[in-house]
C-alpha cells in the first residue's frame, strides 16, 4: 500500500552517505533480519541436537516403517496393532477428514436454518436463534464436547435398556445403532445413477442458462433436477430386484450386532463441533442476508420475479459473497477444532499422533507432521473456497 | 385552513398527554381545541396492544403461524422437566450420598467443591491470594470499560495491576509464601492465561502486521509465513510443541515450567490472529495519511507511531474485544496439556468417586461461568463498535 508514496524519491546522487539511502538502509535491515533469524534457528537447532543426543532419541522418519503395536479405537480403513506407524497415522488422517467432512456439512445446513431463523419475523421463533447462537459462542468448545460425552455416557442407558427414539434406532451408552440396508447389487447402480443424474443436471443447467442469456426463457432447474434424481434413483433400486432386507440391530450379550454403529467418541465429537461452528455460521448468514439491501429485493419483484426466482436470482448471488469468506474460516475452524478429538479419546490425527509420540519419543516429526498435515487441510480447504469465491465473486466492467 | 391544521395539532397533542398526563396542559388546549370537532377513531383491536403485538410478531400468515406452534410445543415439551430437574427436584446443599437418591440435578456438587474448582491445588490458607487478584482484575476491566478513562495513566495501572497479580499469585517476598507455579490452578489460572496472553501478543501481533505490510520482501515473507502457518494449525499442535519439543530447544540445565511454555505457545498463537485484526486496521488508514505523514519529514517509525497505529489501532479495537473472547475460550485446551485451568478442576471433581455422575451439573456450573464472561466482553465489543461508529 505503500508502493507509491515511495516514487517520489529522487535515485540519491553519489555524495549521500549510505545510510540516509533508503534503498541500501533497506537492504541492511534486511540482512540484520535474516541473520537475526538464522542465528535464532542456529541457536534452537543446535540446542536441540544437543539434547537428542544427550537422551538418545533417534531422529528422522525411519520409525513409520516400524510396528506400530497400539490398537485404535475405530478406523475406516482396515487396521490392526500390527500395522506400521504409517498406516496408523493414515487411520487418524482418514478419521479426521471424516469428522471434519460430515461436521462442515451439517454446519453449513444448520447454520444456514438457524440464521435464516434469526432473520424470521416471528418473535418467538428469531428469539430462540438468538439464544441459541449467543449461548453456544460463548462456551467453549472443549467444554461442549466434554458435556456430550459425559451425557452419552452417564445419561444414556446400556445396550440392553437402549432407547429407540424411532424403529431401527438404538441409542445407548456404547453408541448410536441405526439400521442400514443389507448390501445388495442394486445400491451400487443406484450410486451410479446418482451420479448420471449429477452430470446430466449439469449440463442441463449450462443449457437453461444459455437459453435464458440468448431468448429469457426460464426454465425451472431445480425442480426438474430434484425429479429427474428421484425417478433415476427409483428405477436403479427397482432395476436391482427393489431389495428391501435391512440390517436392524439385534441385542446379543452385551451389545448390539448388526446395523450401523456410531461411536459415543464419534457422536460427541460431530454434536459438539456442529452445534458450536453452527452458531458462528448462523451469524455469518445473518449478516450476509442483512447486507443485502432491500431495494434489491423490491426491485426484483417489480420486475415481476417469482418469490423463488428473486432468491435464487438476485438475493442469494450478492449475500453468498459476503457469506463466503468468513464462512471459510468457519470451515477451517471446525477442522481445527476436531483436533479437540484427543480429549474424548475418538481416534482423529492428533490422538493417533500422540500416541505415536509417547511411543517413540519423537516428538519434533510428531509435531511437524500434525502441522504438516493441518496445514495441507486448511490450505487445500481455502484453495477450494476461493475458487468458489471467485466464480460467484462480482464481475465488474 | 389555519384553524384545521391548529386542531389536528390539537388534537394530536391531547392524544398524546392523555396517555401521559391528561391534565396537564389541559386548559392550554381548552382554548384552541373544539372536542366535539373531530372524532376519534381507534386503531382496531387487532393492530394494537397485545393481540396486535401477537398477530403481527406470532401469527402472520400460516406458515408462520405453524412455525410458533411447533415452537411453543418444542418449548411445552422440553422446558417444563428441564425446570423440574434444575429446580424443583434438585438438591442445593447435600452430601453426595444423598444425590444419589434424588431423581433431580445435584447442584450441591458446586458448593461442597467450590474452592477446589475456583483455586485448584493453591494452598488452601492462602486463597485469599488469588481471590484478591482476581478481584483486582475484575476491577482493572471494570475502570477500563469507559472510554473516558482510557488515557495514560490507564497504561500505567494496568502494568501496575498485573504486577501485583503476578506478584500475589508468586509470592516469595513482603511476607507471602512463595507458591510454585505449578500449584496455580482454576479460574485465575485460566483468567492469566489469557489477560497476560493477549497482553503480550498484542505488541508482538503490530509488529507481524506491520512487518506483512513492509515493502522488505525478506521482512514480509517471514511474517506471512509465520502468520499463515499459525492460522493454518490448530491450538493443540501449538501446545504439545510447548510440552514436548520447547524443553528440546533450551541448553542443557536450563528448564521452564509447563505453565509459562502453554503460555508462550498461546501468545505465539494469539499474536498471528492479532496480526490479521491489525492488518485490517492499517488497510483502511487512507493512503493520504501516510503521503501527509512524509511530507512532513516523519520517518517510518514517528509515521507509524503517530500517525498511523493511534487510528489504525482505534479501528481494531472491537475486533480485538473478539480476539480476547476466543483466546479466553482456547485457554481451556491447556487441558490437554494437562494444566489445571478452571475446566480442568471442574472435571478433577468428578473423579472423586462421591461426586461420580453428575457430570452435566459440574459442566453446566463451568459453562456458565464462561458465559458470562464471554457475554460481558461481546456485549461491550458490540457497544464500543456502536459508540465508534457514531464517532463518539
Amino acid at each position: 500500500m505503500k508502493k507509491d508514496t515511495d516514487a517520489p524519491h529522487n535515485p540519491p546522487s553519489g555524495n549521500v552517505a549510505f545510510w540516509y539511502d533508503p534503498r541500501k538502509r533497506s537492504i541492511f535491515y534486511q540482512l540484520g533480519v535474516m541473520a537475526m533469524v538464522g542465528l535464532l534457528g542456529y541457536y534452537l537447532v543446535s540446542n536441540t541436537l544437543a539434547n537428542l543426543e544427550r537422551q538418545a532419541i533417534a531422529t528422522g522418519f525411519g520409525f513409520l516403517e516400524k510396528e506400530a503395536s497400539f490398537e485404535i479405537g475405530e478406523s475406516v480403513i482396515p487396521y490392526s496393532a500390527a500395522d506400521n506407524y504409517t498406516r496408523a497415522l493414515l487411520v487418524g488422517v482418514v478419521n479426521t477428514l471424516l469428522v471434519s467432512f460430515i461436521g462442515v456439512v451439517l454446519t453449513v445446513i444448520l447454520g444456514t436454518i438457524i440464521g435464516i431463523l434469526r432473520l424470521s419475523t416471528n418473535w418467538l421463533v428469531s428469539r430462540l436463534a438468538a439464544v441459541y447462537i449467543e449461548v453456544f459462542q460463548d462456551i467453549p468448545v472443549l467444554l461442549q464436547l466434554f458435556f456430550w460425552y459425559a451425557l452419552f455416557y452417564e445419561v444414556l442407558p446400556s445396550p440392553r435398556q437402549a432407547l429407540s427414539p424411532f424403529a431401527g434406532v438404538f441409542m445407548s451408552n456404547r453408541g448410536l445403532v441405526i439400521a442400514i440396508p443389507e448390501y445388495a447389487p442394486a445400491h451400487m447402480y443406484m450410486g451410479i445413477a446418482f451420479l448420471t443424474g449429477c452430470l446430466v443436471i449439469y449440463f442441463l443447467r449450462r443449457w437453461a442458462r444459455k437459453r435464458q442469456a440468448k431468448t429469457g426463457e426460464y426454465f425451472p432447474v431445480f425442480s426438474v433436477s430434484i425429479g429427474l434424481l428421484i425417478v433415476l434413483l427409483l428405477l436403479a433400486w427397482l432395476a436391482g430386484g427393489a431389495p428391501t432386507a435391512m440390517s436392524v440391530p439385534q441385542l446379543k450379550g452385551f451389545n448390539f450386532q448388526g446395523g450401523q454403529n456410531i461411536s459415543p467418541e464419534f457422536s460427541a465429537l460431530l454434536l459438539g463441533l456442529v452445534l458450536y461452528t453452527a452458531a458462528f455460521v448462523a451469524e455469518v448468514v445473518r449478516a450476509g442476508i442483512q447486507s443485502v439491501s432491500k431495494g434489491q429485493r423490491e426491485a426484483a419483484m417489480s420486475i415481476g420475479l417469482k418469490p423463488g426466482q428473486v432468491l435464487n436470482l438476485v438475493i442469494l448471488p450478492q449475500a453468498l459473497r459476503v457469506i463466503i469468506p468468513p464462512l471459510t474460516s468457519q470451515m477451517l475452524n471446525l477442522t481445527k477444532n476436531s483436533s479437540l478429538a484427543v480429549a474424548i479419546g475418538y481416534p482423529d490425527f492428533v490422538s493417533v499422533a500422540g500416541t505415536a509420540i509417547n511411543q517413540t519419543g519423537q516428538a519434533i516429526e510428531g509435531v511437524a507432521m500434525i502441522m504438516i498435515v493441518y496445514l495441507c487441510l486448511s490450505l487445500s480447504t481455502s484453495a477450494f473456497m476461493n475458487w468458489y469465491n471467485k466464480k460467484v465473486a462480482l464481475v465488474e466492467r | 385552513m389555519q384553524v384545521a391544521s391548529c386542531r389536528l395539532l390539537g388534537k394530536a397533542q391531547e392524544e398524546k398527554n392523555e396517555q401521559n398526563d391528561p391534565n396537564e396542559l389541559n386548559e392550554h388546549m381548552e382554548a384552541i381545541v373544539d372536542k366535539n370537532a373531530v372524532e376519534t377513531i381507534k386503531p382496531p383491536v387487532t393492530q394494537v396492544g397485545v393481540v396486535g403485538w401477537i398477530r403481527t410478531n406470532l401469527f402472520k400468515g400460516w406458515l408462520n403461524s405453524i412455525l410458533t406452534l411447533i415452537t411453543i410445543y418444542f418449548l411445552w415439551v422440553t422446558v417444563p422437566p428441564l425446570i423440574r430437574w434444575a429446580f424443583i427436584d434438585s438438591l442445593w446443599v447435600s452430601s453426595g450420598a444423598q444425590c444419589q437418591q434424588t431423581e433431580g440435578a445435584c447442584w450441591s456438587i458446586i458448593p461442597a467443591n467450590i474452592r477446589f474448582i475456583t483455586f485448584g491445588f493453591f494452598p488452601y490458607d492462602q486463597q485469599w491470594r488469588p481471590f484478591v487478584a482476581m478481584g483486582l482484575l475484575v476491577a482493572l476491566l471494570f475502570y477500563s470499560r469507559n472510554r473516558h478513562h482510557w488515557k495514560k495513566h490507564l497504561a500505567y495501572a494496568w502494568i501496575l495491576g498485573l504486577f501485583l497479580m503476578g506478584l500475589l499469585m508468586k509470592g516469595g517476598i513482603f511476607g507471602l509464601t512463595s507458591v510454585e507455579s505449578s500449584q496455580w490452578g482454576g479460574l485465575p489460572l485460566t483468567l492469566l492465561l489469557s489477560v497476560f496472553g493477549l497482553t503480550a501478543a498484542y505488541p508482538l501481533g503490530v509488529v507481524l502486521a506491520l512487518g506483512r505490510q513492509s515493502k522488505m520482501a525478506v521482512v514480509k515473507t517471514l511474517c506471512v509465513m509465520y502468520i499463515e502457518l499459525i492460522r493454518g494449525v490448530p491450538l493443540i499442535s501449538l501446545l504439545f510443541m510447548s510440552s514436548v519439543v520447547f524443553p528440546l530447544f533450551l541448553p542443557e540445565g536450563v528448564n521452564i515450567n509447563g505453565l509459562i511454555r502453554a503460555q508462550v505457545a498461546i501468545i505465539l498463537f494469539t499474536a498471528a490472529y492479532i496480526a490479521e485484526v491489525v492488518r485490517g486496521g492499517l488497510q483502511a488508514i487512507p493512503r493520504g495519511q501516510y503521503e501527509a505523514a512524509e511530507s512532513l519529514g516523519l520517518n517510518y517509525y514517528l509515521t507509524m507511531r503517530l500517525i498511523v497505529l493511534p487510528q489504525a489501532l482505534k479501528i481494531v479495537i472491537p475486533p480485538s474485544v473478539s480476539i480476547l473472547i476466543s483466546a479466553f475460550k482456547d485457554t481451556s485446551l491447556v487441558v490437554i496439556i494437562a494444566l489445571f485451568d478452571f475446566l480442568k478442576t471442574t472435571k478433577t471433581v468428578l473423579n472423586d468417586p462421591q461426586w461420580m455422575g453428575f457430570s452435566a451439573e459440574a459442566y453446566i456450573f463451568a459453562a456458565l461461568i464462561y458465559f458470562l464472561c464471554c457475554f460481558f466482553m461481546s456485549n461491550y465489543s458490540r457497544r464500543l463498535e456502536r459508540e465508534l461508529e457514531r464517532g463518539l
